[in-house]
């Protein structure tokens, strides 16, 4: 017999909430109510067996990509592969770093190749997929400490735009991080690629051999995560501006790189308490909206028209 | 919310464990929690750290509260203390085949400590049977039944009174296109929650259907269910007329009974009258069609009575004779004598008479739609429950375990498995959800003794007294249930 994941409805009846193991996808699609349902229908039926069949390829998934060959055989499990490949001659990275992305595009996919709806997302802990069809737009609010998330601004994607994928990575989520950036929110065409960009990024807010920066191997804190023996950020110590400035220039830097590459529409960057901001339309203020509590996990960003 | 994580605390003599929890199989060191965040090794221990939201149905409003068990045998009056029943209602799914239910909930009352295992189930193998009190021709035995034209279930076997629709089913739900499924996942859910569907079946009748209110067939309500047709209401009441009269007359649109040519009256040798009647004969003193249907006397057209009569064979019939003339639900009767031209007159009824046709009215009872929910707990919701699933079915069968859905009593199929019905209408609002599956999920809830639980495998680590769900959970209300369609 399958294994069927978790599903039901958020509190407010509207969006669906998928869980499979480690996967938790909140789902909301707009239109109208017979589209909606098909939408819904075809997220449940693409996601039940989605997580075993990605685990059948686990091994493979977990080793650092390469940029050109992959003998990876699923769906998700090639999107991922070419999510990270642009990345694999230059960074060490593995196909795991865009599971998340992927998994929200793969599903996002589906919704949309059976029904026909105006505006969907598929937020997958944070890593989202967008649809949005004709003249319809997201707000989409940044955080800026993925552990106390809170709202420190807003920015807004548009039909016109490119941008269908939105995905935040840093040291205190719950994946880990080479860097010390505590959360850097990324724009891309599609989630696999923000969430695999996010963390190429991330990686890249550092300060090397800074005396306030725990590092661990990863394998000491996780027997069989994807980074093996790499040094992974633990703890931040407090860090003078300057040293914040030097921190994120070098992530903007690679921002800027993979913006002027295509991999990526935009970004921010955040380190304790300050922000660097990488081509965001609305979000170069970055206006505090303390009033909004968002919650943490499944909540990390919120969308709202 | 904290949750068990917090207080986890790493031990170095433990060892990492290997979490089957689902197919990533984390190796989890003490102290640290799987890729999911919702398992964690506890001191080499594999323990679920997820919060529990917990549901609490307040009686504030003056609603109705579903007694557990009330009156029963059984003598664990579980969780009764102020007027708080905790109900699967909201208690949230997870995936039972790996995960104990959501709440495992004890509370010691009189001495004896008793746990409610409290999930909501969901349910593809499930459907309603739906009882709609009527007489009237709703379709022929196993026609299809639909909802905007998807075929959501049949009709099937007829019972006294009452035709019987079975709703749902795996086959509609999942086994049919996608609108099917859709369509009869939301007749399913509307009935059970207490909403009118309408309803057309192949070759037969349209009807609205809701629990616990009248049906309409064809547009017409359905008021009252007559005693029988006018046949079985001369078998009824033949001896309560012997004696007191020469002949009586049961007008019904389906059979008119005449008394003295019916089996019945035969037997009480009850004399022949020289009665002549219209219509078509069908065995001795069972008529059909003696007039057309309608609104008058028995769902005939008529406001006269004698209408259905030709005149008294002269040979056999005499004067002074005494007739009744009733319908099927006594709100039209009349007493007549023969005159000297062995015409019909009518007269005061007398009073032993009357006493019948009051009978036959006390007998009639309101026509009403009731839906039964029915539904089987599979292996992996029983899994949720007891880590040896099937303890929990010959616990059920030795009736050490209550079952309930939503606190309403259910009656569990003998045989394999749970398979349960409950009445809809006992059961509080909005009761029933459904998930894009499709499938309904509704609650259910199994209550025994902690000793018995822990004898039949349950997650005993699981186990949390109910004053801890009141003081740690969230705490929801619901709205009290509105209507009491159900009569006493």
């Amino acid at each position: 017999m399958t294994r069927l994941p978790q599903t039901g409805w958020l509190a407010d009846g509207k969006r669906l909430h998928l869980q499979d193991g480690p996967i938790d996808l909140i789902v909301e699609a707009r239109g109208t109510d017979n589209n909606i349902r098909a939408a819904y229908e075809a997220a449940v039926c693409r996601f039940t067996g989605l997580l075993d069949i990605l685990c059948d390829e686990l091994p493979e998934l977990r080793r650092a990509a390469h940029s050109e060959v992959s003998t990876l055989q699923g769906r998700v499990a090639r999107r991922m592969h070419a999510a990270v490949a642009p990345f694999a001659a230059t960074d060490f990275i593995t196909p795991m770093a865009a599971v998340a992305g992927a998994v929200a595009e793969e599903i996002l996919g589906a919704m949309t190749a059976s029904a026909d709806i105006d505006r969907a997302y598929v937020n997958n802990g944070g890593d989202i997929a967008l649809h949005l069809a004709r003249n319809e737009r997201f707000t989409i609010g940044l955080v800026d400490h993925l552990g106390m998330p809170s709202l420190i601004g807003k920015t807004v994607i548009e039909a016109s735009d490119l941008t269908r994928g939105i995905a935040t990575s840093g040291w205190h989520g719950r994946s880990f991080s080479l860097g010390i950036a505590d959360a850097v929110t990324v724009l891309a065409r599609t989630a696999a690629q923000a969430d695999a960009a996010a963390t190429i990024i991330a990686n890249a807010v550092d300060l090397p051999g800074h005396p306030l920066i725990v590092r661990r191997p990863a394998s000491e804190i996780q027997s069989d995560t994807d980074l093996g023996a790499c040094l992974v950020t633990r703890s931040v110590g407090k860090l003078s501006h300057h040293e914040i400035a030097t921190a994120l220039d070098a992530g903007a830097q690679k921002a800027r790189t993979l913006l002027a590459t295509g991999l990526i529409e935009g970004a921010a960057l955040h380190v304790q308490g300050e922000t660097q901001v990488v081509a965001l339309k609305n979000g170069e203020s970055a206006l505090p909206c303390a009033e909004i509590a968002v919650r943490k996990r499944n909540l990390l960003h919120a969308a709202e028209a | 919310m904290l949750t068990e994580a917090t207080s986890i605390s790493s031990s170095g003599g433990a060892d990492k464990i290997r979490c089957d929890a689902c197919p990533v199989m984390c190796y989890i060191k003490p102290g640290a929690a799987g890729a999911c965040d919702r398992y964690a090794n506890n001191n080499g221990e594999l323990v679920r750290v997820d919060p529990h939201v917990v549901l609490e149905r307040t009686m504030s409003h003056g609603g109705r509260l579903v007694p557990f068990q009330a009156g029963g045998d059984w003598d664990g009056k579980i969780v009764h203390e102020s007027g708080v029943f905790v109900t699967a209602i909201g208690a949230g799914t997870t995936y039972p085949d790996y995960k104990p239910a959501p709440f495992i909930v004890s509370s010691e009352i009189e001495g004896v400590e008793m746990v409610t295992v409290v999930t909501e189930g969901i349910f593809s193998y499930c459907g309603v049977k739906v009882k709609i009190d009527t007489d009237r021709y709703l379709g022929p035995e196993t026609a299809t039944v639909r909802v905007q034209g998807e075929a959501v279930g049949h009709v099937t076997t007829g019972e006294y009174g009452s035709q019987m629709l079975s709703l749902g089913g795996v086959h509609h739900l999942t086994g049919g296109s996608k609108k099917e499924g859709r369509v009869t996942c939301d007749v399913l859910m509307d009935l059970s929650n207490g909403k009118p569907v309408e309803m057309t079946i192949d070759g037969g009748a349209t009807v609205v259907a809701q629990a616990g209110h009248p049906p309409i067939v064809n547009g017409v309500l359905e008021e009252r269910m007559r005693v029988g047709c006018g046949s079985a209401t001369i078998g009824m009441f033949a001896k309560q007329w012997h004696g007191k009269i020469d002949e009586v007359v049961v007008v019904d649109d389906h059979i008119t009974g005449v008394l003295s040519e019916h089996q019945a009256g035969k037997l009480l040798d009850i004399p022949d009258t020289g009665i002549k009647m219209k219509g078509r004969r069908s065995t001795p003193g069972r008529y059909f069609q003696v007039a057309e249907p309608g609104t008058g006397w028995g769902g005939t057209n008529i406001s006269d009575p004698l209408s259905v009569l030709g005149p008294f064979d002269p040979k056999t019939a005499r004067p002074g004779m005494r007739m009744m003339m009733v319908s099927t639900t006594g709100e039209h009767a009349a007493y007549f004598e023969l005159d000297e031209a062995l015409k019909p007159v009518e007269k005061e009824m007398p009073t032993d008479l009357k006493l019948s046709v009051e009978r036959i009215q006390e007998n009639c009872e309101p026509a009403l739609c009731t839906v039964l929910f029915m539904g089987g707990a599979g292996g992996s919701l029983r899994s949720g429950v007891t880590e040896n699933p099937v303890r929990l079915t010959r616990s059920v069968k030795d009736a050490l375990t209550s079952v309930t859905c939503g606190g309403a009593p259910v009656y569990v199929w003998p045989g394999g498995g749970i398979t349960f019905m409950v009445d809809v209408t006992r059961m509080p609002e909005g009761a029933f959800g459904y998930v894009p599956t499709p499938a309904l999920v509704a609650p259910i809830e199994f209550t025994l003794r902690l000793s018995d639980y822990a004898a039949l495998g349950g997650h005993m680590d699981h186990v949390r007294p109910l004053s801890s769900l009141k003081d740690n959970t969230e705490l929801r209300q619901l709205p009290p249930q509105t209507t009491t369609p159900r009569r006493a």
